[in-house]
């Protein structure tokens, strides 16, 4: 078991939420991970990522190498090509198509789905669409988590219930909401699968 | 055991609390934050209370933090790089004076400057100030030497510096921690001929601290921060805090089997560096942030055999990774897919609806109407007006700077002169450079944007904002008609166009607070009260 994922976003979009559902989940697994965080400045509506990494072995570095992810996981089309040189040959890019537009010079969005398409069989989700169906629009980031975790090696419950940990304080409902959209996330990306 | 995943900032404040401290005194400044925001939200849990609360600026802190420690009790005191600066003066005498109480001044660096002005090394300032140093290479590692330096740290008689730099501080991993150990008792000591640094006691304190630095040296040697990862082949690595898991996660990559001293104590232990070079005929020395110890080796041992930062094996400036180490180790590079060409910048900015947007809409059309419209500015969320679309203002140098340089730049005849800084910065470091300004008359607008929180850090709280920052103003002299209030809203835009003309066009000290909290910390309060209705 050795895997690196980076997660990709922009600042306030819930990119820490997903990697703290893994570090939950990864926690009670007894597998090592080092995950990193953005803070300060660049968290104000910029680029972010976070590294997570997740092994049997010991991990040494926090960063991942280029060319060696497994998964970029992106909650914004744009933010998932940014990181393209850390996809490892044959890897594949989970990505919501929902832009987030706070740039003038944003590209055109069919130029970026061009270029997601170039790369090797992604995941590209309609995540804030699955996110109101599940019951509320700020749900996306459970959504892709749930794209991303048939690729993941981690036990779906295992993430279900290190989601129903972190959101517990919230009550119920709000638990209910997360696993909802975690599931539409990962019904859409074997759905997909199994058409390949 | 009780394992947990933490950032590096948080295994720090785990450390401490574990190792009994009685306060944390600490400004907020990214990346080491997080270490006393932990203790803070960890409080309540606590069988003894520790004091938390954020401190003025760095320099108040540490002296607090001396004074626990004189009185016996065990204190940590944080800030970023830059904030040692502000601290220096407390620092560098604290290691005249010793400590009684076990105190430990942890330092997070920025290399790359992420979030910061430079990527200054605190290791620097260890040298300086000739106190113990650590520099663990992990988050576990971080844990337990942050419990040890209270004890090093009270076994020296002297303050122990832990640097960290922004990756680990802001990396998380699974730390497991100990029991707890109960807080020291006050025992304040009488020890004028330590603390009261006249000349006569200087001296000779000052020599206490040189004849220490041998001891110092020996518990280097001995220390587990310091190890030899044995190899083979005639090229090693000198890997200093961090660096040592790139070195090593390249040697894993690669399966390598090159031999690596890890350094994570200092001063610098002599005889385990020597007895490296005597193995090795080349040595890449690997540091995270300035090559101040590749500078010192290529002085002892001669350049050839040395490679690194200085003869541009790794690059001068910026973080490490493994990237680089692989790259300096003479590793191929890997073909990798590039960043496709249509992939634009997207720089930090200002939140919609935050009022400093409005503020900045205000100030830069009155500003438009004189023929220098240089506005001086500061550090916190506001800084970011110096981007497109505001380019609003034109300096932004340290904690303070803005109205000390307003003045400066309105002593030498600049008309208007303008500053612009935050409510917590102005408390932090603002408020003397005003009564500076008001000392001297100096014609000067000081406008202070009060959002009611350090928001650039993450919204703690400020030491003084609202109507105390309008009586600290007074208090300090600046005339009651030339303290003004605004809303900074676009509802307001007219209104507030008009106060700041009528103040920027007065010849003396006057002082806009414009008003309006952080939109974040307003959402995040409607949010908990939301969640507890």
């Amino acid at each position: 078991m050795n895997i690196n994922i980076i997660l990709a976003g922009v600042g306030g979009q819930g990119i820490l939420t997903i990697a703290a559902v893994i570090g939950r989940a990864v926690l009670q697994s007894n597998l090592n991970i080092r995950q990193t965080e953005v803070h300060g400045m660049s968290q104000r509506g910029g680029a972010v990522q976070s590294h997570l990494r997740i092994s049997n072995r010991e991990i040494f570095s926090d960063l991942i190498a280029e060319g060696t992810a497994d998964i970029i996981l992106s909650v914004e089309p744009h933010e998932a090509l940014r990181y393209l040189p850390f996809l490892a040959p044959d890897s594949r890019i989970i990505t919501s198509k929902d832009p987030f537009i706070n740039i003038e010079n944003y590209p055109a969005i069919e130029d970026i789905l061009a270029e997601l398409n170039r790369t090797n069989r992604p995941v590209l989700v309609n995540a804030s669409e699955l996110a109101r169906e599940a019951g509320h629009a700020r749900t996306s980031n459970m959504v892709m988590l749930g794209a991303a975790a048939p690729y993941m090696g981690i036990a779906t419950e295992q993430l279900e219930s290190a989601i129903g940990e972190l959101f517990h304080a919230k009550g119920p409902d709000i638990v209910d909401i997360n696993i909802r959209a975690f599931r539409k996330g990962e019904e859409l990306s074997q759905t997909q699968a199994t058409e390949l | 055991m009780n394992k947990q995943l933490l950032l590096g900032a948080e295994a720090i404040a785990l450390g401490a609390l574990d190792a009994g401290i009685s306060g944390v005194y600490a400004y907020p400044g990214t990346p080491s934050t997080e270490i006393t925001e932990y203790i803070q939200k960890n409080s309540g849990n606590l069988k003894q209370p520790v004091r938390s609360a954020w401190s003025t600026n760095e320099k108040t802190a540490y002296e607090a933090a001396l004074g626990m420690s004189y009185a016996g009790k065990r204190s940590l005191v944080c800030m970023k790089h830059v904030g040692l600066n502000v601290a220096a003066d407390a620092f560098i005498n604290s290691a005249i004076t010793g400590v009684n109480g076990g105190l430990v001044v942890a330092v997070a660096d920025d290399p790359s400057m992420h979030s910061s002005q430079n990527e200054q090394d605190s290791r620097v300032y260890g040298k300086f100030a000739m106190l113990p140093a650590l520099e663990p290479s992990s988050q576990q590692d971080l844990y337990n030497a942050t419990r040890e330096a209270f004890d090093l740290s009270e076994s020296v008689k002297l303050p122990v510096l832990l640097r960290l730099t922004t990756r680990l501080a802001h990396s998380r991993a699974g730390v497991e921690s100990k029991s707890a150990r109960p807080q020291n008792p006050l025992h304040a000591i009488y020890a004028p001929e330590r603390f009261v640094l006249i000349p006569q006691n200087a001296r000779r304190q000052y020599n206490v601290l040189l004849g220490m630095q041998k001891e110092l040296e020996k518990i280097s040697e001995h220390s587990w921060l310091n190890r030899l990862v044995t190899g083979t082949g005639s090229k090693g690595v000198i890997a200093f805090g961090i660096a040592f898991n790139y070195t090593m996660e390249v040697r894993q990559t690669f399966c390598l089997d090159f031999p690596v001293l890890q350094i994570g104590q200092y001063p610098l232990p002599r005889k385990q560096v020597e007895s490296f070079f005597a193995s090795c005929d080349t040595i890449l020395v690997a540091e995270e942030g300035y090559p101040v110890y590749e500078e010192l080796l290529r002085g002892y041992f001669g350049g050839e055999s040395i490679l690194g930062r200085m003869d541009g094996t790794l690059p001068r400036t910026g973080e490490l990774n493994a990237d680089i180490i692989a790259r300096g180790l003479g590793m191929k590079p890997k073909t990798v897919m590039p960043v496709p060409d249509i992939v634009v910048h997207r720089p930090p900015a200002l939140c919609k609806g935050c009022g400093h947007r409005d503020l900045y809409d205000a100030l830069t059309t009155v500003m438009s109407s004189f023929r220098e419209h240089h506005v001086f500015s500061d550090i916190g969320c506001y800084t970011l007006g110096a981007l497109e679309p505001f380019n609003a203002i034109h300096t932004c140098v340290d904690m303070g700077a803005s109205i000390t340089m307003a003045k400066g730049a309105a002593d030498a005849g600049l008309r208007p002169a303008v500053a612009v800084i935050g409510d917590s910065t102005f408390t932090h470091s603002g408020m003397t450079g005003l009564l500076d300004a008001i000392n001297d008359r100096s014609p000067l607008t000081v406008i202070i944007a009060d959002n009611d929180t350090t928001a650039m850090t993450g919204g703690q709280l400020s030491s003084a904002t609202g109507s105390r920052l309008l009586d600290i103003c007074r208090g300090l002299g600046v005339e009651e008609r030339h303290i003004r209030t605004i809303v900074p809203l676009k509802s307001h835009l007219e209104e507030n166009m008009a106060v700041l003309r009528e103040e920027i066009s007065y010849e003396g000290v006057s002082v806009v607070i414009a008003q309006r909290e952080c939109i974040e910390t307003a959402a995040r309060k409607k949010r908990k009260q939301v969640a507890s209705q």
